[in-house]
């Protein structure tokens, strides 16, 4: 299974990917690992997540809100260590989702790109979205994800210029992540325009995938993006459920996003 | 190495023009680091802001802006003193203090305050952001933004703004809103990153006024350029004063503003040796420091590459150093390739010594400096000592110690036991 198959399954059902994230070791490594497994699973009624975003930990997100800050910083003071995030891999997985990773540079620096690359791929990972890794600087990256056959998915923005969606459309794998709006991660009470407009824009240059992500809070929410995105991104909104219910929480909250996606009508004009 | 920048001898002004063999490439690397580590949000503004920097140097009206409020508001050319009696105690060697304390706000952060603050005025925008560790950047750019009228909001780490109350008052009384920050270690790095998420917030009318040569592609460039005019003043001021170069320049560094300003007025004269103080803190051994170059490893932070305090997993490891200045895990991405080049030589000093410095400066001299440039001190303490009574040695002294009086007063007894701050009284 690639990324492409996913989206190509889901625009077959003409309805946009499901795409959660959390970040490994939160609150603790098992426990992240079965609030996980309840996102791919869903809530009985609606299997849950197509792609899981598995987030590394880290001491310094600075696009990050304060849900997922806190998240991480909780992860972290568990003790969790970077070669836990293989494991949380693994079980998405094994779960029957598409993994992917979402981490800053510095500690994929650290581990060396390449080692990251193979442990990641050998864990059954897809990808790496790189929130601070822009494609001039991306070298290393795209070597050792080339070598083992990783994609690539860089952040588009609405203040991204049109020379730059060309450039990182370009530069990309797998499919774009679209920031909805200009700010960090946390959940919003409406999801912008920009975000639409941001979606129109970048398809000029690409056949890639396009997802959305920031600010979306609930079903309303991710049906609304779905009508105009291939991929709908939640972030903090299954941090702030689990939270509260745990893994069945987070399993029916996948649902609840699931069947808001599948329930609106196809309109596929705009996708 | 042997090409002298051309605008050298324009004066003041020539430190804003575009600079010869030593500017980074198009996207911000010295050597393997800079660069630009950044959300694709931010890099808009990063281009822009590298454009109208350009544009900006290279104007004669934008200069001469600058240059008025360097000579008429901060007071520049900064003096040069000698320090004789110090010397006495660093094995005889002349030691030459750049007074960068006498500036206006007391350090060398107005520097590169007005330039920016004038760029912002020349973008448009209304609304500027800073951090602050021990708020002397925090105050400067307060200052900058009361005299050109623009808005301004202050992120200090919530430990700091508890350890530097007074500098707190004193950036409200000028009009800007400090916000304390409570999240990481509330403390320098954490304000950066706070500032970072306003700034992907706000950007289309906000400007983010870093305060060291440090952070994306153009800051370290920017920012160096803008303190250029410590290193090119010190230079003709030594040659008139002992009618020689200096064998060493010493300077602390943090993020590495006032040493990478200083450095660049002799980075040409190879016969100079640069030589950059870290923060030992406790001892490297301990732990407990901010000596990123001395002690860390390459990595990423702030947008930058550079070398940095982390752990095994690349998490960033939480600085220390008794001045707040130097209590951070990074360091500006110039000094790790002046580093690498052999350019440039970096060592730790401990608060011990420091704070040694800082006591001697101010009982041997009259000037208490700030505990941030007592590094530097003690590093001239310890190459005057190596060097003996030949040697000539420049030591910037990149700020004032009126700040730093509590944590003095503190380390050396000097009040009695319900003394000058609320935490005694507990």
């Amino acid at each position: 299974m690639s990324l492409e198959d996913v989206f190509r399954t889901c625009a077959a059902q003409r309805r946009a990917a499901l795409i959660g994230y959390l970040p490994a070791g939160f609150p603790t490594m098992p426990e992240s690992v079965e609030l996980l497994e309840a996102m791919v699973r869903g809530d009985g009624d609606t299997p849950g997540c197509d792609i899981v975003e598995v987030g590394l930990p880290y001491s310094d997100p600075v696009m990050d809100g304060p849900t997922i800050q806190a998240a991480s910083g909780q992860a972290l003071r568990n003790g969790f260590r970077v070669r836990q995030l293989f494991d949380a891999v693994s079980a998405v997985a094994a779960a029957g989702a598409a993994p992917v990773v979402m981490s800053y540079w510095n500690p994929i620096h650290r581990y060396g790109p390449d080692a990251f690359a193979g442990d990641l791929r050998a864990a059954g990972g897809l990808g790496l979205i790189t929130p601070d890794l822009i494609p001039e600087e991306a070298g290393e990256w795209t070597a050792a994800s080339n070598r083992h056959g990783l994609d690539r998915i860089f952040l588009v923005a609405p203040s991204s210029s049109e020379r730059r969606l060309a450039l990182t459309a370009e530069a990309g794998s797998g499919f774009l992540y679209a920031a909805s709006v200009m700010g960090v991660t946390g959940a919003r009470d409406s999801v912008s325009g920009s975000a639409r407009d941001l979606v129109r824009r970048t398809r000029e240059h690409t056949s890639l995938p396009i997802g959305v992500g920031l600010g979306v809070r609930d079903a309303e929410h991710a049906a609304e993006v779905g009508r105009f995105a291939d991929g709908v991104i939640v972030g903090s909104a299954f941090i702030t459920r689990a939270e509260r219910e745990g893994a069945t929480g987070a399993g029916a909250f996948a649902g609840e996003l699931a069947r808001g996606l599948r329930a609106e009508p196809a309109s596929t004009a705009e996708r | 190495m042997t090409v002298r920048d051309p605008d050298e001898a324009n004066g003041v002004g020539g430190a804003h023009a575009t600079s010869g063999g030593h500017d980074p490439d198009e996207g911000g690397h010295f050597g393997p680091y800079g660069g630009r580590f950044m959300p694709e949000a931010l890099i808009s503004a990063q281009d822009e802001l590298a454009e109208e920097y350009d544009k900006a140097r290279n104007d004669p009206e934008f200069v001469a802006e600058l240059d008025r409020l360097l000579r008429d508001y901060a007071g520049r050319p900064s003096p040069l003193t000698e320090a004789e009696r110090f010397g006495a105690h660093a094995g005889g060697a002349r030691v030459l203090l750049k007074r960068e304390d006498l500036n206006h706000t007391g350090s060398h952060k107005i520097n590169n305050v007005l330039g920016q603050a004038l760029l912002v005025k020349r973008m448009g925008k209304r609304r500027v952001i800073a951090e602050t560790g021990a708020g002397q950047h925090g105050v400067a750019t307060a200052t900058a933004c009361a005299l050109l009228d623009l808005d301004c909001v202050i992120y200090m780490g919530a430990t700091d703004t508890e350890r530097q109350a007074l500098n707190v008052a004193r950036m409200r009384l000028l009009g800007a809103e400090v916000r304390p920050v409570n999240t990481g270690s509330a403390t320098l790095k954490d304000a950066i990153n706070e500032a970072l998420r306003d700034w992907v917030t706000n950007v289309a009318d906000t400007h983010y006024l870093l305060g060291t040569a440090a952070g994306a592609h153009p800051f370290p460039l920017m920012v160096r350029n803008l303190h250029k005019v410590i290193g090119q003043e010190a230079r003709e001021q030594v040659l008139r004063s002992t009618g020689e170069l200096p064998d060493a320049v010493l300077a602390c560094v943090g993020g590495g503003s006032n040493a990478i300003g200083v450095f660049h007025g002799f980075v040409d004269d190879p016969g100079v040796r640069l030589i950059g103080m870290e923060a030992g803190g406790h001892g490297l051994d301990s732990g407990e420091h901010g000596a990123a170059l001395t002690s860390g490893t390459p990595g990423t932070l702030h947008g930058a590459r550079s070398y940095l305090l982390q752990d095994e997993d690349g998490q960033i490891a939480e600085a220390y150093s008794i001045s707040a200045g130097l209590d951070y895990p990074g360091v500006g991405p110039e000094h790790a390739w002046l580093a690498d080049s052999g350019r440039a030589e970096y060592r730790a000093v401990t608060d011990e010594e420091a704070m040694e410095a800082f006591k001697l400066l101010s009982r041997t001299e009259g000037i208490i400096p700030a505990i941030e440039s007592a590094h530097a001190l003690a590093g001239a303490l310890r190459l005057g000592r190596e060097l003996g009574p030949d040697a000539v040695l420049l030591v910037n002294l990149s700020g004032r110690g009126d700040k730093d009086m509590d944590t003095a007063a503190h380390y050396f007894g000097l009040v009695p036991e319900a003394g000058i701050t609320g935490e005694d009284q507990q």
